[in-house]
């Protein structure tokens, strides 16, 4: 009964979130504050776990390749399709769980105990499209990140394959181009907006609707991270029985 | 003038508010009082609007809350001021951005209005020099300090404060007992505080309500809490070895 109710108060929370907009002219400078903190904040992490990510996927394919009558290309082709599909969209968007995710939560849950969010009530001012909606919207630049992440993926593994003598750079080069599917980027591109939406709101919930004291923020964000990720998770599997079978 | 009916409030199977009915006056500091558990924020978070209540009506000046318009609650939101127990200044802001936020969100004035208003609030609480404060950089009396400017900067009609005096040395529990006070008179608005300190009881009770367990104990003000002989309320306001010496010392005086 308790997860039907989570579920339905989340559904309440995403259609409020919407009503009593705030003044575009505060808005405006909530996006923009909210796309440095979630966005631009979060492309160094992002930048270093694709990048030597995306070398270790090339490193553990090369290494399990020891049929001489396998093309070498193939490492690159692996790798293109590993980061591609999933790993930039799906694995990245779980660590973002645990950044941006606990980020949000500990902000709008720290809110929540020091009674900022009454003080904005009291005021009449909508607190959920006041401080979800600019981080759903900031959030919708999300692609941008997993784009970085794929590219970053993808040199990671030519670094890797070049100075680990894995394979040639021009091997590897023709492996990415190998049967190459537009279709599968803007595959990854819808998931991404997807795990964006849930990356905004659950931790936005689960901040928000939290109960006593500063012990708890930590126990909120713990809890978001966990519910994020299995929302993410979850997702993907649908999105990818939908889109590619 | 706020007008209570009959409020009943419950969490649950718990019944908080059991039918308190009372007005809050015009141009006068009402002051809630009561021992801890005895349904002071509770009822104090009914009148804001802040929690919805089963049964009951509040009235502001002819206006009643549960019967209003999403667009009226606003409207009436707008003319209220409230100072929160732990001041509820937006961490991210600066003190000056704090007393300028209801300004920026609900007037149309001009940056140069807007300073000239936060300016001019924040020298009416001593504050001229703490602009560019963050609120994790002021003393807990200036927090507080700030949250009354806050509170007063778009001429509100209603001012609430929930135990204002809380964390505050004596002294300065006193120049914000004072300032409100000074508020209250100079802009004529409806005050309303929730405290349990007797100094303030003491000082700018112009009306109080009394609660226990949910219901309205005693009415009256500070000139007459002493003389009372209600013993719900004499059992609170000598609990303090203090107040109990006090009273000793009046009643010898007296014989």
């Amino acid at each position: 009964m308790n997860y039907l109710h989570s579920i339905g108060a989340y559904i309440l929370m995403i259609i409020e979130l919407f009503r009593k907009p705030t003044k575009w002219s505060v808005m405006k400078k909530l996006i923009i504050k909210d796309i440095d903190d979630l966005i631009i904040g979060s492309l160094g992490i992002v930048a270093f776990i694709s990048f030597f990510v995306g070398g270790v996927v090339t490193i553990q394919t090369a290494l399990n390749m020891d049929n001489p009558l396998i093309p070498k290309s193939l490492i690159g082709f692996a790798t293109r399709q590993s980061v591609i599909l999933e790993f930039a969209p799906t694995f990245i968007s779980i660590i973002m769980a645990g950044k941006v995710g606990s980020f949000i939560t500990s902000s709008i849950g720290t809110m929540r105990v020091t009674e900022q969010i009454d003080a904005l009530e009291v005021m009449g001012i909508n607190a959920l499209n006041y401080l979800v909606f600019p981080k759903l919207v900031a959030l919708m630049l999300y692609p941008f990140v997993i784009s970085i992440s794929m590219f970053l993926g993808i040199l990671g593994g030519l670094a890797a394959c070049a100075f680990g003598n894995f394979a040639t750079v021009n091997d590897y080069i023709t492996g990415l181009q190998d049967d190459f599917i537009p279709y599968h980027i803007i595959y990854a591109f819808i998931k991404t907006i997807g795990f964006a939406f849930f990356l905004a709101t659950i931790p936005s919930y689960h901040g928000f609707y939290m109960k006593g004291g500063a012990l708890d923020v930590g126990k909120a964000s713990t809890v978001s991270f966990v519910w994020t990720s299995v929302a993410i998770i979850t997702l993907n599997f649908i999105l990818t029985q939908i889109l590619l079978s | 003038m706020i007008e209570v009916k009959d409020l009943h409030k419950s969490f649950g199977d718990v019944h908080i508010l059991k039918g308190i009915s009372t007005t809050f006056e015009k141009g006068k500091t009402n002051l809630i009082i009561g021992q801890s558990g005895s349904g002071k924020t509770v009822f104090l978070k009914c009148l804001l609007g802040l929690f919805n209540y089963e049964e009951g009506s509040i009235s502001y000046e002819g206006r009643i809350f549960s019967k209003l318009s999403d667009e009226q609650k606003r409207d009436l939101r707008s003319e209220i001021g409230m100072v929160f127990q732990g001041s509820a200044l937006f961490d991210s802001m600066t003190i000056v951005e704090n007393v300028k936020f209801p300004l920026r969100m609900f007037t149309k004035l001009s940056e140069s209005e807007m300073d000239d208003r936060a300016n001019f609030v924040l020298k009416r609480v001593n504050l001229e020099n703490a602009h560019n404060k963050l609120p994790s950089e002021a003393s807990g009396g200036m927090q507080k300090r700030v949250a009354i400017a806050r509170a007063i900067v778009n001429r509100p009609k209603y001012l609430f404060c929930d135990e204002p005096n809380s964390g505050l040395d004596p002294k300065t529990a006193i120049v914000i007992d004072n300032l409100i006070q000074e508020i209250t008179d100079e802009y004529n608005i409806t005050t309303v505080i929730n405290t349990h300190d007797m100094n303030s009881v003491m000082e700018i009770g112009e009306k109080i309500v009394f609660l226990k367990d949910g219901l309205k104990a005693w009415e009256g003000s500070n000139e007459t809490i002493f003389k009372t002989n209600n013993e719900v309320v004499t059992d609170f306001v000598y609990s303090s070895e203090l107040f109990k010496k006090v009273r000793k010392m009046y009643i010898e005086e007296n014989v």
